[in-house]
């Protein structure tokens, strides 16, 4: 009997929740406006009533996948009880209706942390922050409820078996990438509470920003992850080898990033010079509304793709509707706000503050160049002026030459000093950096290719332009220093997480950079027997045979590689499997991964005199792509766990606080 | 003018200029890589450039997918049920690439007529009809009902077929 209810207690939690939501997000705020503590006090409990709530709801439908209730129309089209446990639970968010309550938990999370980590802040902040991730939530549940209700039952014909989940959604990359990436959409969502907030109290200062820093950085270095696993899965799970699509569902994940990218180093421009106040709030606006339109663009069926699972015009309706509301209301309180809180700080233009800006703007213009690409054919179809679609040269075009100057200020940045920076500094510090950036980059590529790219030495002059300045930094950081070990100890974690974020960019850029050009791709035609030669390496097919699996088929091809003219050999086995329950087939691909080249074996298909089309990739560099991403989530990580947060979370007295603030203010 | 005006006048001023740049490099690379989408009625009837990169698509048409016994290259017809189009393809076609279903093709029109494709495109989901070509259909004057049983048949004979050979 219990058993059977699960789906409506899963349902009724979530009324509840939104309810909850809803007194979070109006009693908090009217408390502030109305001068009523007890009403503020509401903020914290609704939030955690919140988290509960929702996630009461999430263990039912969870509980629903578990126990193959196919009489629930969300499991029934998205499982199937052959799946394998951890399918089953991560196909919970293989779907719109999960995927938003997902969202939605996760929202309730980062509103409870937001709660949870906030005793220092003054009430009214708190009440305000929380008030507007209430609003936020409350948004959210509600569409959850009225356009996505995973709760729905098929009454009375109840289906004996479920339909199964999309075998390409059957792999770890599935099981990691959606959280991941939420974690970062969502996130963001504190830091555009923090900045309404801002916004409504009038008040924006150094502490201010040092609340704020923390939650952006952690939100982006999950959006990071999220997109660098997206990528990884694309790789090996669609079978072409290609890690980035320029397609629009990924463009909707860059874009966030990419403004959250300018607002991390804006935030880092206001807590230490107080500058760049309003441009700060504007881009936490921004980032939040970019993530909320990559949301609208991915749910909302407006694009058909992998991630594009509803098709209902309501629910597109909806998301935008709640975009235009969140979009409008923030940018009018920007507008009828903002002059408060500005003020001008001078600075000459070599100097940390104008490098940082020119940062901002490149990143902004990148963000723009993405967003028109992506939205352009959409509006065009909206506007029934045809269909046409922007293709990845476009992107190339715009994207590469605007990172590598981007790389051309990131080099200068770490090393220039705030305000003002004498230029004889500035070349005494990094001549023998550009010498070697320029000899090193331009020389690697003939060491390691047949032949020399001027692509690939571009991408690596500025790779090694962004590391070497480092290098030379950390060198000039840590000469005074008793020992190398003391004179390393004492620089802070933030300084290691900016290090190791830029480090991790670099490593990315000669990722894409080698990958893009020495990349070799044969396609073939192979019979038992036959061989053919892809990059140095033999590729011998001994046979093929027929593999049987609980839900699917497979063809399998045995193949063995020799490197050059080496005794040693090892087998690759690639698949083609039909999955049963959906009748649909996959190619799944051998790897051989490493850290210099990755060897790729796709199965094509049957040619049917008994020989296969096959798919073989030399993919020299292609991990330092998700490597860097790593490198970059790692540095953002670092950069919070440093002590000047730490310090601020166990500091006693909000009088005393308040002191400190107004000192550090003064002194900066 | 005092040095903080003149400093906001000249970022306002390099804002500007860059703006104008950013949007004029966009705009440029927009109008040489947008693809046009046509359907096999207009290419027929001369609408679609010849040697221009665009996408076509509709289903493809039963018993036309015809593989050279040698080599990589395949030829199959694209069909609106009005009329056809062939295509020539060198490659591996992608894994839902069957007879009755919804492509969409990225490739040249060859002045013979025949598209010569750089790119196959069929999606992640058996029942995906790809928005253009659904258009392109409607246009013809099928419902989506139609195409969908008749792809539904297709595929059933198919599976027959297959499951005959094995």
């Amino acid at each position: 009997m219990q058993i059977l209810m699960i789906p409506e207690i899963g349902h009724y939690a979530l009324v509840i929740a939104m309810l909850m939501a809803t007194v979070q997000g109006i009693l908090p705020l009217a408390g502030v406006a109305s001068r009523r503590p007890l009403w503020m006090a509401y903020a914290r409990p609704m939030a955690a009533g919140q988290l509960l709530f929702v996630a009461i709801a999430y263990a039912c439908l969870t509980a629903s996948y578990m126990l193959d209730d196919f009489s629930v129309t969300n499991v029934a089209n998205n499982s199937n009880s052959m799946l394998p446990w951890y399918y089953k639970l991560s196909a919970v968010w293989g779907n719109h209706e999960g995927s938003v309550l997902l969202w939605s938990l996760l929202l309730a999370a980062w509103g409870y942390c937001a709660a949870r980590f906030s005793r220092e802040l003054p009430r009214d902040v708190v009440a305000r922050v929380l008030g507007i991730l209430g609003l936020v939530g409350m948004g959210f549940l509600a569409f959850v409820l009225v356009t996505s209700n995973p709760f729905e039952r098929l009454l009375p014909n109840v289906p004996g078996d479920g339909a199964d989940l999309n075998p390409l959604l059957q792999d770890i990359g599935l099981i990691m990438h959606p959280p991941m990436l939420y974690m970062g959409y969502v996130g963001f969502s504190v830091v555009f509470a923090f900045a309404l907030a801002a916004l409504l109290g009038g008040r924006l200062d150094a502490a201010w920003a040092r609340w704020a820093r923390p939650w952006t950085n952690l939100a982006w270095a999950f959006l990071t992850v999220g997109i660098a696993l997206g990528s990884w899965w694309a790789y090996y799970e669609l079978g072409w080898g290609g890690w980035w699509f320029w397609d629009p569902v990924e463009n909707a994940s860059l874009l966030p990033w990419l403004s959250g990218t300018a607002l991390m180093h804006s935030l880092a421009v206001t807590e230490k010079r107080g500058a760049f106040k309003s441009w700060t709030l504007l881009l936490a606006i921004f980032t939040f509304s970019l993530s909320l339109l990559g949301t609208f663009l991915v749910r909302s069926g407006v694009l058909t793709s992998v991630h594009a699972f509803a098709n209902d015009p309501t629910r597109g309706q909806f998301i935008l509707m709640l975009l235009g509301i969140t979009v409008g209301l923030s940018l009018l309180i920007f507008a009828l706000r903002a002059p408060r809180v500005g003020h001008r700080v001078g600075f000459t233009w070599l100097s940390r503050d104008a490098l940082l800006l020119i940062n901002n703007i490149l990143l902004v213009i990148m963000t723009i160049t993405v967003l028109m690409g992506t939205v352009y054919p959409l509006l065009l179809d909206a506007l029934d002026l045809g269909k046409i679609s922007v293709g990845p040269p476009y992107f190339n075009a715009l994207f590469v030459p605007l990172t590598l100057v981007l790389a051309l200020f990131m080099g200068l940045g770490p090393v220039a000093r705030w305000k003002q920076t004498p230029v004889r500094l500035l070349v005494r510090r990094l001549w023998l950096a550009a010498l070697g950036a320029v000899v090193l980059g331009v020389t690697l590529p003939l060491l390691f290719a047949e032949h020399w790219s001027p692509a690939v030495a571009l991408g690596l002059v500025a790779a090694l332009w962004i590391v070497l300045p480092m290098l030379r930094d950390l060198f000039d950081k840590t000469r005074n220093a008793s020992s190398l070990g003391a004179g390393l100890k004492k620089l802070s974690l933030a300084y290691w997480g900016m290090q190791l974020g830029h480090l991790g960019v670099a490593v990315t850029i000669v990722g894409v950079a080698v990958v893009s050009n020495y990349s070799i791709e044969q396609n073939v035609r192979m019979a038992p027997g036959d061989s053919v030669e892809v990059a140095g390496y033999t590729f011998t097919m001994n046979g093929l045979s027929n593999r049987r699996a609980a839900n699917f088929l497979a063809d399998r091809a045995n193949i063995s590689v020799r490197h050059g003219d080496s005794r040693r050999s090892f087998e690759m086995n690639p698949e083609k499997r039909l999955y049963l329950a959906t009748r649909m087939p996959l190619s799944q691909v051998a790897l051989r991964p490493g850290l210099l080249r990755d060897l790729y074996v796709a199965m094509g298909e049957d040619l049917g005199d008994g020989s296969w089309a096959l798919r073989i990739q030399y993919k020299p560099f292609v991990r330092w792509l998700w490597l860097g991403g790593l490198l970059m989530a790692f540095g953002g990580v670092l950069a919070v766990a440093d002590k000047r947060y730490r310090r601020l979370a166990t500091a006693p007295d909000p009088e005393v606080r308040a002191a400190n603030a107004i000192g550090r203010e003064a002194r900066a | 003018m005092r040095p903080k005006r003149k400093q906001k006048l000249y970022l306002s001023l390099g804002l500007i200029a860059l703006a104008a740049v950013a949007v004029g490099l966009t705009l440029y690379a927009l109008r040489s890589n947008i693809n046009l989408f046509f359907s096999p009625v207009q290419i027929a009837a001369g609408d679609a450039p010849i040697e221009r990169q665009i996408r076509a698509g509709g289903m493809v048409k039963e018993g036309t997918v015809a593989r050279d016994p040698e080599s990589l290259d395949v030829a199959f017809v694209v069909t609106d049920y009005v009329d056809d189009l062939e295509v020539r393809y060198s490659g591996i076609l992608p894994d839902l690439f069957r007879e009755g279903q919804g492509v969409v093709v990225v490739g040249k029109l060859q002045s013979e007529g025949w598209l010569r494709a750089d790119q196959v495109l069929a999606r992640h989901d058996e029942n995906y009809m790809p928005p253009e070509v659904a258009q392109a259909l409607e246009d013809a004057g099928y419902t989506p009902e139609d195409y969908q049983d008749k792809a539904a048949e297709v595929g059933e004979r198919m599976d027959a077929r297959q499951g005959a050979s094995q």
